[in-house]
């Protein structure tokens, strides 16, 4: 095709055409689905649509390219205009109108079409520089048109190359249509929300021209220099728009399409786009952020603590009032330190506020920290990770409908996200204990109550993190009991993922006859659990698959709770088993096992269900006596037996007590939490001891034996099925367990608040 | 339900305090004021022993013939001191209790900010430092305004 030159009216409003039908944001080509239905909207008689593809070049090519859609779109204006189509009438028919479409379809064209035929009454200037369309050569750049720009910009005062930065370097400057929105309130009109939308639909690797108007407008902002000196520390002056692409969002324009004129000019529309987002952060803020993140915290998975953060954002001589409230926007947790999200999120705040936005009331939906990984797709990233917040920002109105449908986006996302069976995330108010546990996990401690209202989150890094170690492992978190924990989307988008490792590495499994790795359970949405069983898991699991089973015994620390270092060593030593090493090694680690639920070592419990059974018959023990005879060690019924067995003796021991109803109450805690929780459950179950022993003493074995379930090999297909089955019933079990646990913790409420009324009823008397 | 909730600092001078407009708002602050020496009172008969042991929440202060006062002392001895109407009685200690660790999690959650200096007003009258403080506050209040 010859090349096409296009006038900037033409280029702007070609461009945004064409990343509308980029739906796969490919940058490239074009979903034909979406093309056709443009030029359906075109209407056009469907002969000229065919012709009009034909001369593109597309029916040739087999797709559009953004070459091909752009002389595409032009013939559709000529096809329009009524001249006779021909593949030398995009270049020689003069002021050519821009092409219409039906608006019913596509309401951005329409908006596009308005937007860039009645602008020469908007003010502004336009920046001198159209960046070209990306990747595609055939296509005459605005540079074209850049001359006839030119001249206009410089009415603007402001230098033509200044704002122009390498996208490298600038963090995009904040949004600029919403604050041109709050300075025309007039913005009823339908011209000018439609005149706004006209910049935004450039794809942001290059959205350059969007920024330097923007600055040409901010006539009243801040120049460029004081920026530049705050940046200057950070590198570089943020002056890009914070505005991206958001086609999703493309389909809530309502506005009436309004015929396209003849345009002169382009002018950068400030209205506020009310389908984009303007928190969005770019790719290229992103990167900007990341890399500050840095310079401070080099470990991206780690944080900045409340000081450093302090100083820095201090840098931007913001008044220590707009940055205190930055920081209670971004600090999601709450806990005094920034991730890497967190810091993005306040990092996007000040850049914002910098440029004149004011601040939101809430923070917007867009900047939450995410809790699923940050590959997804940019749909998914738009959508908070987090239930409960309706992130719209009160005094921006543009973001309102953007935040909307993005916020009636994520719920179904969020449904498509956990497919799996087990627990969609619920909001619930965390304990102090069990925040502490968290919080010690993923950061330094002292944390305080979540927000009420907020999930039980993790951070995003460390979770993502963990994720990855969950699906590489393919571990079930053994936690299957819903002890009312409700894990955030990451967690619940877990099973799907070890599900499908599970499908992969039995393949694998079947191929190296002593890899250990059987296809776990998908994770129960615990999050402390599976992130502790996660970690043990991953060095189990690597150590498992560098060597022998032998080596992963050694690994890890002894297992858990309960067994009688009496009882199994004699009968262990006999008891043969799948990962041969293991059972020599467990027979000596039992004496050492630590009240850590560190659930690796499940080749324990094996022994002592094949030990254990032989000598106590536990009335739940005769139940299975079959399976452990046959079944391989890592039946985890057979743990389960097992500890169940192993309580029974333990009774007598106090000391292990505790911890077993401390592994039961706050199941796989880390070392720290067990603790604790050990010593208050000793005040508390003092009474009940014997019977929550036996419970949670199941409880926690049948928990730490989940991870061990690895350790059985799985190669054969029916072993798999078979620990399935097994599992199934440890579920049964574990949730009729969970359920009289439960009871037993209304119970002990119930005294606990007899106990507090009794009390109070003595209070009064003796203050007096 | 409550009708005045101040927060003051080690040093006994306040930190934040509002009470519902309705009422002569000097009044509640000389109710306050004179209810930290009970709380004085209060955290020095307990303190002898280990500071760990002491009850954070320190029960009724003193009952007046239209309110009683509650107070709630953190471990870095900054006070809360909350005063309830007693025609509502409704009010069971427990309450209480959950209404002063809200307000606990809420100052925590200031002090957290790394950009309030402890020992400065909770201030939200700005868009900023103290505006969940004060919500959180608010919403304790509501139902008696």
């Amino acid at each position: 095709m010859e090349g096409l030159t296009l006038s900037d009216a033409e280029q702007k409003y070609y461009s945004d055409l064409f990343s509308y039908c980029d739906i796969e944001s490919t940058k490239k080509v074009v979903v034909n689905g979406r093309v056709l239905e443009l030029f359906r909207a075109a209407q056009l008689p469907n002969d000229v649509v065919l012709q009009i593809m034909e001369l593109c070049g597309a029916t040739r090519l087999g797709y559009f390219g953004r070459s091909q859609f752009y002389i595409a779109l032009k013939l559709v204006a000529v096809a329009q205009s009524g001249f006779p189509l021909r593949v030398e009438s995009i270049n020689t028919v003069k002021d050519l109108p821009l092409p219409r479409f039906v608006a019913s379809k596509n309401e951005q064209e329409s908006r596009h079409a308005a937007s860039y035929s009645s602008d020469s009454e908007n003010q502004g200037s336009y920046s001198g520089v159209i960046p070209p369309p990306p990747g595609r050569g055939q296509v005459k750049k605005g540079s074209v048109t850049h001359d006839t720009v030119q001249p206009r910009t410089s009415a603007d005062a402001q230098e033509p190359a200044s704002p122009v930065v390498s996208p490298q370097q600038s963090p995009p400057t904040s949004p600029h249509t919403w604050r041109k929105h709050s300075r025309h309130p007039s913005g009823g009109n339908s011209e000018r929300p439609l005149a706004g939308s006209g910049p935004f639909w450039f794809p942001f690797g290059e959205a350059q021209s969007g920024s330097s108007a923007g600055d040409a407008v901010w006539s009243g902002h801040s120049p460029p220099p004081p920026q530049e000196n705050w940046v200057s520390f950070a590198d570089t002056p943020p002056t890009s728009t914070l505005l991206t692409m958001h086609p999703a969002s493309v389909q809530d324009q309502t506005t009436v399409r309004t015929v396209a004129s003849a345009t002169t000019a382009i002018e950068i529309r400030r209205q506020s786009s009310s389908y984009d987002d303007p928190w969005k952060i770019t790719d290229e803020q992103r990167q900007y952020y990341v890399n500050q993140f840095k310079t401070i915290q080099p470990d991206l998975n780690g944080f900045i603590p409340g000081s450093a953060a302090k100083e820095f954002f201090t840098k931007s001589k913001l008044p220590i009032l707009e940055l205190s409230h930055i920081w209670e926007l971004s600090d999601f947790d709450k806990d005094g330190a920034l991730t890497l999200d967190e810091f993005c999120a306040a990092f996007h705040l000040v850049v914002a506020r910098k440029n004149g936005y004011d601040l939101p009331e809430k923070l917007p939906e867009s900047l939450m920290p995410k809790l699923i990984d940050l590959e997804d797709s940019a749909d998914v990233g738009d959508q908070p990770g987090e239930v409960g917040y309706s992130g719209s920002p009160a005094e921006a109105p543009p973001s309102k409908s953007p935040s909307m449908p993005s916020l009636n986006q994520w719920p179904e996302l969020n449904q498509s996200s956990e497919d799996t069976a087990i627990v969609h995330p619920v909001p619930i108010r965390m304990t102090p204990s069990k925040i502490h546990m968290q919080e010690m996990e993923l950061k330094r401690t002292g944390s305080d109550h979540t927000n009420p209202t907020s999930p039980l989150l993790v951070k995003p890094s460390d979770l993502s993190e963990e994720n990855k170690i969950n699906s590489s492992v393919k571990f079930a978190s053994g936690n299957t009991v819903a002890d009312g924990y409700s894990s955030s989307d990451s967690f619940t988008s877990d099973p799907e993922q070890i599900g499908s490792n599970v499908t992969r590495q039995r393949s694998h499994s079947g191929t190296s006859p002593d890899n250990t790795a059987p296809p776990p359970p998908p994770p129960r949405p615990q999050p402390s659990h599976s992130r502790s069983s996660s970690l043990d898991m991953n060095r189990t699991f690597t150590v498992t698959t560098g060597q022998q089973q032998a080596g992963v015994v050694a690994h890890p620390p002894a297992v858990p709770p309960r067994p009688q270092p009496s009882q199994a060593p004699g009968p262990a030593v006999h008891r043969p088993v799948d990962a041969d090493g293991l059972m020599t090694h467990t027979s000596t680690s039992p004496q050492q096992i630590p009240e850590q639920p560190n659930f690796a070592d499940f080749s324990q419990f094996e022994v002592f269900a094949a030990s254990n059974v032989n000598e106590e018959q536990d009335d739940e023990a005769e139940k299975h006596p079959e399976v452990l005879p046959v079944e391989k060690a890592s039946d985890p019924a057979g743990s389960l037996r097992v500890a169940k067995t192993d309580s029974k003796t333990e009774e007598k021991t106090a000391a292990s007590a505790p911890a077993n109803v401390s592994k039961g109450t706050t199941p796989l805690a880390p070392p720290p939490k067990p603790v604790r929780r050990r010593l208050k459950s000793e005040d508390e179950l003092r009474p009940e001891v014997d019977e929550h022993t036996q419970k949670t003493g199941v409880l926690a074995a049948v928990l730490a034996s989940q991870p061990s379930i690895p350790r059985s090999i799985g190669k054969d297909k029916k072993a798999i099925q078979a620990s399935i089955r097994r599992n199934k019933e440890t579920n049964t079990v574990l949730a009729r367990l969970n359920s009289e646990l439960q009871q037993q913790l209304k119970d002990v409420l119930e005294e606990r608040i007899s106990l507090e009324v009794q009390l109070e009823q003595l209070r009064p008397f003796s203050h007096l | 339900m409550a009708v005045c909730v101040a927060v003051i600092a080690k040093e006994n001078y306040p930190l934040y305090i509002r009470s519902t407009p309705t009422e002569n708002e000097l009044k509640f602050h000389y109710m306050v004021h004179t209810s930290l020496d009970v709380v004085d009172e209060k955290i020095s008969a307990m303190g002898k022993a280990l500071v760990d042991q002491r009850e954070l929440y320190l029960g009724l202060l003193y009952p007046t013939e239209d309110y009683k006062v509650y107070g709630y002392v953190t471990n870095s001895k900054v006070k809360f001191v909350m005063v309830v109407d007693s025609s509502n009685t409704a009010l069971r200690d427990n309450e209480i209790r959950s209404m002063f660790r809200k307000l606990h999690n809420s100052y925590t959650d200031v002090m957290c900010n790394p950009f309030y200096n402890p020992g400065d007003r909770i201030q939200s009258r700005f868009v900023c430092l103290g505006r969940a403080f004060d919500n959180m506050v608010t919403s304790m209040m509501i139902p008696v305004c």
